[in-house]
């Protein structure tokens, strides 16, 4: 059994079904992202872990230990919320000690463990300061320590570098992973953001609609997205509709052009079917062997800087693709008639 | 000066002499008990008044209980209102608002009726009973505006987060109201407190029908026998509203983490 067993979650508001028969087993030390868009329930099943929302049905397990009905002040775990929610009347110090005098430690110790949380963090010296004399990053970051500093089973992080601005995002990101890493807690972390789940996660949950769509390494999920709903929500795609030949032998045809997969397809002759395909993995000309090759010409030139993003009309539809910038090779003029060519192995057949 | 400031100015003094004119006059009155010119005779005999130092005490002594009972009424109820049941706010409003609405003569019959030395707890019928009974009274009086500046001062934290995060680090309700809610509205309640503290300390028609011989029965019973002393005593009186309204500024203003609005 996992570290951190959610068995079967279900939570209804009402008639509306937020979480539907969610299932999630996650092993000690490991980092998990859910990932999402607004309102697919992610943060509600943080919460039911939290124990600050009550499951409608199914259990949550800690270390073999049932704690579906436990009070939220018993489970051990520590929280990191968007809002940072530091005491504002309460010093970086106090802030972070809270938890360990509630849990009735005493002042040696208390002093000792907020001192190694602040080195921790990197904010040794700002122990007496009030969060509100703080940056965002500093107070999130103390948010962090202080969800740390009692020790907590699991940590959870509901969004908790939505409200910063891009750069210290990035810095911190960097930074959670890497005290996740030396400490090896248990972490769950909710984010909307593809590039913070992908950039740091062991495993990424995708969630829609309350379900988990998928769950996989990043890569996994990247490069293999097992439906329409992943594979639109991670990274940029181009989905083409296609009718299926030969299921068996993996023909398809792309408006006229015929095209051999050369893998078997579910499904049968006659069907509608759909492609999608990475922007990086076209590339403009004719490739070697075991290339797909489409003719079109260019429809649009977006130039990105390090990428130009190309929309070349194949077959009546737009694929887009990426090609990096070179300054002895100035991109292609909209209307000129390009070939195009993409592996057989990364043209993706979804489920509807 | 353009035309428009002089009349501005012009309203501004008008007001002025309307409100500080009987106090000004008051304050003269309140000065000429010697016939010889001015003096604070009348304060001597006010504040050594054996009397007005059993009664003033009385009454200080009384209110800061009732501030007491008010916090520990009012904090909690205006903080699970907005953190479990918004929908009853309009409710708990209406229910603190009715002091005002009702006359306190109304009130205090309502008390002597319910609690007489005939009925099941005949709490006018001993001294402890009817300080009580004067005591949740007071409480009842403040209601108004304990809960609106409590309640005001709720909104300007993000309780939810709050409680949330101090519940994950182990928390539990009495802590977390004690060390996390009550001193980030602190300044909410102050602002509550010394509202009731200047409602308490001059209290007639409660008193008076209970009779509890406290500040607000011995302003009046001064005021029917004596001549320069009420003027005093009123000066009095108006000097510890006004400390307490200036109190509520200060405290607003130097609070140690005002500064923090989210």
């Amino acid at each position: 059994m996992a570290f951190l067993d959610i068995h079967h979650l279900e939570k209804s508001f009402g008639a509306l079904r937020v979480v539907k028969d969610f299932n999630l087993g996650i092993e000690k030390g490991e980092f998990v992202s859910f990932l999402g868009p607004s309102g697919c329930g992610k943060t509600t099943v943080l919460r039911m872990v939290a124990g600050f929302e009550t499951p409608t049905s199914g259990a949550i397990r800690i270390d073999g230990q049932d704690v579906t009905a436990a009070p939220a002040n018993r489970r051990k775990i520590g929280m990191v919320f968007q809002a940072y929610a530091l005491f504002p009347n309460l010093t970086v110090e106090q802030n972070i000690g809270f938890g360990l005098r509630v849990a009735g430690e005493g002042k040696t110790e208390t002093a000792k463990r907020v001192a190694e949380m602040l080195e921790l963090i990197g904010l040794p010296r700002l122990g007496s300061r009030y969060p509100f004399q703080l940056s965002g990053g500093q107070q999130q970051r103390v948010a962090l320590a202080r969800a740390l500093a009692v020790r907590p089973q699991v940590l959870l992080l509901d969004e908790p570098l939505s409200a910063l601005d891009a750069k210290i995002r990035v810095s911190l990101r960097e930074e959670i992973r890497r005290i996740q890493r030396d400490l090896g807690i248990t972490t769950i972390f909710v984010t909307h953001d593809q590039e913070e789940a992908l950039s740091m996660s062991d495993r990424v949950v995708v969630m829609h609609q309350g379900v988990a769509d998928q769950v996989g390494t990043p890569f996994e999920i990247y490069n293999r997205p097992a439906t329409r709903f992943v594979a639109q929500f991670v990274g940029t795609l181009n989905l083409l509709d296609a009718d299926l030949m030969d299921a068996a032998a993996g023909h398809i045809r792309l408006g006229d052009v015929p095209v051999a997969l050369n893998r078997t397809l579910p499904g049968r002759v006659g069907d509608r079917i759909s492609l999608a395909l990475r922007p990086e993995t076209v590339a403009l000309g004719r490739r070697e062997h075991g290339s797909v090759v489409l003719a079109g010409h260019i429809a649009e030139v977006h130039f990105l800087g390090s990428v130009i993003r190309i929309r070349v009309t194949v077959a009546g539809q737009l694929v887009s693709l990426d090609t990096f910038n070179r300054p002895d090779r100035p991109p292609p003029a909209v209307g000129t008639p390009v070939e195009v060519s993409v592996s057989d192995r990364d043209l993706l057949v979804l489920a509807a | 000066m353009t035309g428009k400031r002089l009349w501005s100015w012009l309203a501004v003094v008008l007001g002025g002499l309307y409100f500080l004119l009987p106090l000004v006059g008051m304050f003269d009155f309140s000065l000429r008990m010697q016939r010889d010119g001015y003096s604070f005779e009348a304060y001597r005999i006010v504040l050594t008044d054996a009397q007005f130092q059993q009664t003033f005490g009385y009454s200080v002594g009384l209110a800061l209980l009732t501030i007491v009972l008010g916090i520990l009424i009012v904090v909690p109820t205006a903080y699970f209102v907005r953190l479990r049941f918004p929908g009853l706010r309009p409710i708990v409003e209406f229910i603190t608002l009715l002091p005002l609405v009702i006359p306190p003569i109304v009130i205090v019959f309502g008390y002597i009726r319910i609690y007489n030395t005939s009925s099941i707890l005949p709490l006018t019928g001993s001294w402890w009973g009817t300080n009580i009974l004067l005591l949740f009274g007071y409480a009842t009086l403040s209601l108004p505006y304990m809960y609106r500046s409590v309640d005001t001062g709720l909104r300007t934290i993000d309780i939810a987060s709050l409680t949330e995060a101090a519940q994950s680090l182990g928390a539990g309700w009495s802590r977390i109201l004690a060390i996390v809610i009550l001193p980030n509205v602190f300044v909410s309640v102050l602002s509550g407190a010394f509202l009731t503290f200047a409602i308490v300390i001059g209290e007639y028609v409660f008193a008076a029908l209970l009779n509890v011989n406290s500040f607000g029965p011995y302003m009046v019973w001064m005021g029917g026998n004596r001549a320069y002393e009420p003027s005093a005593l009123a000066v009095v009186a108006f000097i510890i509203t006004w400390a307490c309204m200036g109190l509520i500024q200060l405290f607003t203003r130097f609070s140690k983490f005002s500064t923090v609005r989210r």
